[in-house]
């Protein structure tokens, strides 16, 4: 049987990561992909991590669970999983700990399930391996899981290969797959970013729902504020593989102070504005992260940009209300950030004309 | 199923009419004449002698004539028989094929043996010294024809170790197993050496691809060990490049191991074939080449049964 690592009772946090890094190695440069990532989760809590494509939050959620194996990575830094060090374990030993201990949902259902393995046998192989079932205990599991995920005839999915279900079954699928071993802690990558937009909200609400029944702590990685917003305690903003900003929930929507946080919030479509308006994108690209720029890796996009920005990399401020901190000289909402703003309007700066374009745009609907 | 097999037959006659009509099309332009070989060399060669040979192998007709007169006794069920020996084609088939077939199937069976673990080994350990050291192997295999292996077989196990006899063959139903193997083990390694390269190239680069399947993640996500990872999800998924070629070597095999099997004296079909050439015995060579079309037909439709078996998306519903 599977021995749980610490106890329940503790209020140690169940995964502490601190100054995480992960780089990789390629033919002309390194890309450092995540760049000293610290953060905490507590046990049977949500941590939304939220960034871009290539922000770093995928990376971050496999080195988190030592997934990153190739022979081009490195890793330094810290993972403390309910008190113990991962980082620099050998695989043999994270291996015990995948399934009853972490176990991941990825993004894409389609491609994440074996095309030529039945569903039954990937539900359960883990389970056989970890708990050492025998063949008819899995099957009993498996048609558990697969009726606690909503899938209809259970029994009869078990002989059934991936390819036979539509993508919204498939993910529940994966989510039984990943919850088959009982884990504390649950990674979910992206998990309705492949889906349809009715059969996402499904998705996430059942992924709640587990969470709560079995008390899992669980990383939440998306690119979508709207995602995050009432289903986590805690939200990391990355970008370019650092994070930018990290509040509890309420307070980053309350009072967020990144410039990329409000980005991101921002280019959520709302159904309140006019038909045909324009989406609201952040200007410009992420950073080429093999030569990522010098100051704050923002600056290039950011409408509130300083000379300092682009010299000096803000520090991760110390948090001013609780578990609030963030990565900015000239922070939304203060005074500095309006100066900043007009200055950059006055210089006829691009992304800040863009980001006024927008204000506009959404002035005029309200 | 019924209509796959329809059509399977229907593809079988068209290949075999193409097949026997560019044969027999191809002899034709052979210069030489089967009344050659047929008269002994110190036989008095009277032009009234060769007419009538000629005439009673019908081998004056017009081309189209006798091309039909075979296709009408091939489909009566009819081969004819060797002008030399006076042996049915039909017997000539049975006689030699069991050997050519179990040549054919030790060396696939040695290659596969070997080439799958050390492709899966080459894969797992991409640019690894285990990967580099079989790399390196599978190329110098890969360059050495396989007579030559053969000669250097011949040189090892039968001159200086004399563990196994340079030539000959025991027919398994004859003299038994072991001293089938004895002489079948050197001719199949020789067979074998150049079709494990290829087979082992073939499992690693398809093998690599599978492993940067998201559901090989997936699987490593879930906890499982490597070894359960590479052969439970990984291999099936990666082998069906390796069917085809299995297949495609099969019947390549069963026609063609000619060097093989004369370096070895091993009285096979493509020994035979060779002789027959050799000495224009035309309804030979016809027969054995309607066999191995059909062996290549029948070859490749199980070749796609095994897709189906291996890929269960491709199969029918």
């Amino acid at each position: 049987m599977n021995t749980r690592i610490g106890t329940r009772e503790t209020d140690d946090p169940l995964l502490e990561v601190e100054d995480l890094h992960t780089t990789f190695t390629l033919g002309h440069g390194s890309v450092r992909a995540v760049d000293g990532v610290s953060l905490t989760l507590h046990r049977g809590k949500t941590l939304g991590v939220v960034g871009e494509s290539g922000s770093g939050k995928t990376v971050l959620s496999r080195t988190i669970m030592g997934l990153n194996t190739a022979s081009n990575v490195t890793i330094s830094g810290s993972v403390r999983y309910a008190g113990e060090e991962l980082v620099g374990r050998p695989s043999k030993h994270l291996r015990s700990l995948f399934g009853p201990e972490m176990a991941m949902v990825f993004q894409d259902p389609m491609t994440s399930l074996n095309p030529v393995v039945k569903v039954g046998r990937q539900l359960t192989e883990h389970v056989r391996y970890h708990l050492g079932l025998g063949k008819s205990e899995a099957e009993k599991i498996a048609i558990a899981l697969l009726t606690s995920v909503r899938i209809p005839e259970p029994e009869a999915r078990l002989d059934a290969y991936p390819h036979q279900m539509s993508g919204g079954m498939r993910q529940r699928v994966c989510i039984a797959m990943a919850l088959a071993c009982g884990p504390r802690l649950l990674f979910a990558d992206e998990p309705t970013t492949a889906l349809d937009v009715t059969v996402q909200h499904q998705i996430l609400n059942l992924l709640a729902e587990q969470q709560r029944d079995r008390a899992m702590g669980m990383v939440l990685v998306t690119h979508d504020l709207g995602v995050v917003a009432g289903r986590t305690d805690e939200i990391v903003v990355m970008y370019a593989g650092r994070v930018v900003e990290r509040a509890p929930t309420t307070t980053l929507f309350a009072e967020m102070r990144h410039p990329y946080t409000e980005g991101l919030l921002r280019s959520i479509p709302k159904t309140s504005e006019a038909k045909h308006t324009r989406l609201n994108a952040i200007h410009g690209r992420p950073p080429d992260l093999l030569s990522p720029p010098p100051g704050c890796k923002f600056a290039p996009r950011c409408p509130y940009a300083q000379e300092r920005c682009r010299n000096e990399e803000p520090p991760l401020t110390d948090p001013e209300t609780p578990g609030h901190s963030f990565r900015c000289f000239y922070p939304i909402g203060t005074p500095e950030n309006r100066a900043a703003y007009e200055s950059n309007l006055a210089a006829g700066l691009p992304q800040t004309l863009a980001a006024a374009g927008q204000l506009l745009a959404t002035e005029e609907v309200a | 199923m019924a209509r796959v097999i329809a059509t399977r037959l229907l593809r079988l006659v068209a290949t075999l009419l193409a097949v026997t009509f560019l044969t027999f099309s191809m002899l034709e332009l052979l210069p030489g004449d089967p009344v050659d070989t047929l008269l002994p060399p110190d036989a008095n060669r009277t032009e009234e002698l060769v007419a009538q040979i000629r005439a009673e192998l019908n081998l004056d007709d017009p081309f189209f004539v006798r091309y039909f007169s075979w296709l009408g006794d091939f489909v009566r069920g009819d081969l004819g028989k060797s002008y030399i020996t006076g042996q049915t084609v039909a017997d000539t088939i049975a006689d030699r094929l069991p050997i050519t077939l179990q040549l054919a199937m030790m060396s696939i069976g040695m290659a596969l043996l070997i080439a799958v673990p050390l492709g899966i080994l080459g894969a797992y350990k991409q640019g690894k010294w285990p990967d580099t050291v079989t790399s390196a192997g599978v190329q110098v295999a890969l360059s050495v024809p396989n007579f030559i292996f053969g000669i250097f077989l011949i040189w090892l196990m039968a001159v200086q170790l004399q563990w196994l006899p340079a030539t000959g063959w025991n027919r398994l139903t004859d003299q038994g197993l072991v001293a089938n193997l004895k002489t079948s083990v050197l001719p199949a390694s020789a067979l074998a050496l150049s079709q494990l390269a290829v087979f082992s190239r073939l499992v690693r680069s398809d093998m690599i691809a599978t492993l940067q399947e998201n559901y090989v993640l997936t699987a490593r996500s879930k906890g499982l060990p490597d070894k359960y990872i590479l052969f439970r999800h990984a291999l099936r998924p990666s082998s069906l490049s390796l069917m085809t070629i299995v297949g495609i070597n099969f019947g390549a095999l069963l026609g063609g191991t000619v060097i093989i099997e004369t370096m070895f004296a091993v009285p096979g079909l493509g020994f035979r074939l060779i002789n027959a050439i050799n000495s224009r015995d035309i309804l030979v060579i016809q027969g054995i080449t309607v066999f191995i079309a059909t062996a290549y037909v029948v070859i490749n439709t199980v070749v796609d049964l095994l897709y189906s078996a291996l890929d269960p998306r491709i199969r029918r519903s």
